[in-house]
């Protein structure tokens, strides 16, 4: 069944055609990936879901209703979260104030509930606390920095915050903007067994960016290849790699070798 | 962390005094200030009572501008607009004191909104000369709307009643600015255990991602606005009841700048911080002049320099502070407790 539905999405800046006529659709649970040679159009695909982006023409179904003219904040709480290529960290908070930030659409608490704190707003946030320990910073592993101020942390642990962050939002699809980019083989490792435990525990559906294609072709459960704004190909991994239009665009050249 | 500290639930881990020693110093700071007024003249009264509406103040101006990123250059206005609303409504309806004072920070807040409203569009430096303008054209009322505001020869009021017992001498509205600034303090650190104050923090520090996180940023901007003005016109309220009087001169743009020196320098987005720069920048002049004092036996005109020397100093501190403390007194103060947790050892 389709969670996501995107249908032939133009956008453009100016005289510059950034997607051109691109449709796709995911299915709940899968981990869908968009791959693509630089300058493809891939992170514009996710800024067009996040609503960072408006497309001039096309339309974005999430789970069966049009979000193409929401805000960022109105899809955010319908369900749709993001990690970032390059780290998108609060950096004067941390970890935790991180990760609760995260759970900010779900909660209540007004301006008057926090200036007054005891009661209701005192409640929530406990309750908040005990929620983010259990699921997220046990399973994510990161209980021995939970304190520190997030500018301090390294690279790897940095992303991981973010996608405890992006998990905090409760979210039904998780948009991962490279998430193992600049990573060695060890974190690219804790990475995606991260993904691949999410994915199978929360019942969530992943739409992935990756450079990383060893590790694109190991998870994904379906693939998009674009090139120029187009899409030039989809299907499971063994199809995207043979396919000829892929092999072009990557290498420049089809399979026999003629330009 | 220190030694024996262990914590058996979330709510004593997030509680804001943690340990039983800050507690202890709670305790010892409290009673330093109940005892206080009984032990000072007038003159300390005064210096404590004007400190403490700057400590109001500047909280405020804190939480929009330390916390939540938008620089105001207005802020002199909004205690402004504070401290007519309560001269005017004691004025001309006779209202108490203690009507007045949340009246005055909802006028406030009411046009700190209204002043926040083009955040929705610009950021930075255009927001910083949008609340310039509020600045200059709120001054422009107080001067040129005689029949309210009593022009430039500003209007008096009567000294300030609580319940009958009078608050009009420097030793009882002490007791009235203590407690406000308590509760101001309270509210402010309450707002950053909650969603709210997170929201604020992020908008400071990445407003895009706070908008995918599922902030309202424009919304949570004008809470900021309203906050922000809501203290500072609480503020106006305490001042004007302390002078008994104003005039315009009294909320110039030099005043408003003088609250982003206090929050630049105690520490920017630090509660405490605002505190501490409060107090300092308070300080200052009565410093100088004391220095200048004893340089009058040397140059007798030692003494025409001091409201100029102000301003250089006040500008030179900014400077300073920005360059080799930016995170300012709070920040000073967390190295120094942690120097002397271990002292004499090094390690």
């Amino acid at each position: 069944m389709a969670i996501l539905e995107v249908n032939n999405v133009h956008l453009s800046f100016g005289g510059l055609q950034v997607l051109h006529d691109v449709s796709f659709s995911v299915n709940s649970g899968e981990i869908y990936a968009i791959i693509g040679p630089n300058g493809a159009g891939k992170t514009s695909i996710l800024n067009c879901l996040g609503g960072f982006y408006h497309q001039q023409k096309g339309q974005i179904d999430f789970n069966g209703i049009d979000i193409s003219h929401l805000t960022p904040d109105r899809r955010a709480s319908l369900g749709l979260a993001r990690t970032f290529q390059n780290i998108a960290l609060f950096r004067g908070m941390t970890v935790l104030d991180n990760i609760k930030l995260g759970s900010h659409a779900h909660l209540k608490t007004g301006l008057l509930d926090a200036a007054l704190y005891w009661g209701r707003a005192h409640r929530e946030e406990m309750e908040l606390r005990e929620e983010i320990e259990k699921d997220i910073i046990d399973f994510l592993e990161i209980e021995h920095i939970r304190k520190q101020p997030v500018s301090t942390l390294a690279y790897g642990l940095q992303k991981r915050v973010e996608l405890a962050r992006a998990l905090a939002m409760q979210p039904k699809i998780l948009l991962m903007d490279e998430p193992v980019a600049g990573m060695n083989a060890e974190e690219t490792e804790d990475m995606v067994r991260f993904i691949l435990d999410i994915q199978e525990e929360r019942d969530l559906t992943i739409i992935i960016i990756e450079h990383d294609m060893r590790m694109i072709m190991d998870i994904s459960d379906r693939i998009m290849v674009l090139n120029f704004g187009q899409k030039i190909a989809e299907g499971n991994p063994q199809e995207v790699q043979q396919h000829p239009e892929v092999l072009k665009a990557y290498l420049g050249t089809d399979k026999r070798g003629q330009s | 962390m220190r030694i024996g500290d262990f914590k058996e639930s979330y709510a004593t881990d997030e509680a804001v005094f943690t340990t039983s020693t800050s507690r202890f110093w709670l305790g010892v700071l409290f009673l330093i200030l109940a005892l206080f007024p009984f032990m000072v003249g007038d003159y300390l009264l005064y210096m404590a009572n004007i400190t403490g509406i700057a400590i109001v103040a500047a909280l405020g101006l804190n939480i929009l501008t330390g916390a939540a990123g938008q620089i105001s250059l207005g802020h002199a206005a909004f205690v402004g607009i504070g401290a007519y609303t309560s001269a005017i409504l004691s004025n001309r309806f006779g209202m108490p004191f203690l009507i007045c004072l949340p009246l005055a920070g909802l006028a406030s807040a009411f046009f700190g909104v209204l002043v926040g409203a083009p955040s929705m569009r610009m950021k930075g430096l255009y927001l910083c000369i949008t609340t310039l303008a509020a600045q200059v054209i709120f001054e422009f009322f107080f001067v040129h709307w005689e029949s309210l505001t009593g022009g430039i020869r500003g209007l008096n009021i009567a000294p300030a009643k609580i319940f009958g017992l009078n608050i009009g001498t420097e030793f009882g509205f002490y007791w009235v600015t203590l407690t406000v600034v308590i509760i101001a303090a309270t509210v402010s650190r309450n707002i950053f255990r909650t969603r709210v104050g997170r929201a604020f923090i992020a908008i400071r520090d990445r407003d895009i991602s706070a908008e995918l996180m599922g902030i309202n940023l424009f919304r949570y901007k004008l809470y900021a606005f309203a906050v922000s003005s809501f203290l500072a016109g609480i503020a106006g309220c305490l001042w004007v009841n302390h002078l008994k009087s104003i005039t315009p001169e009294h909320f110039p743009l030099h005043e408003s700048i003088r609250f982003l020196a206090m929050i630049i320098v105690g520490g920017l987005g630090n509660i405490l911080g605002a505190i501490y720069g409060a107090i300092f920048m308070t300080l200052i002049p009565e410093i100088l002049q004391a220095i200048l004092k004893f340089f009058e036996e040397i140059f007798p005109q030692a003494m025409s320099f001091l409201f100029p020397l102000q301003t250089v100093v006040f500008g030179f501190l900014i400077v300073v502070f920005l360059v080799f403390e930016p995170h300012g007194l709070a920040e000073m103060w967390v190295r120094v407790k942690s120097y002397f947790r271990l002292w004499p050892f090094k390690h």
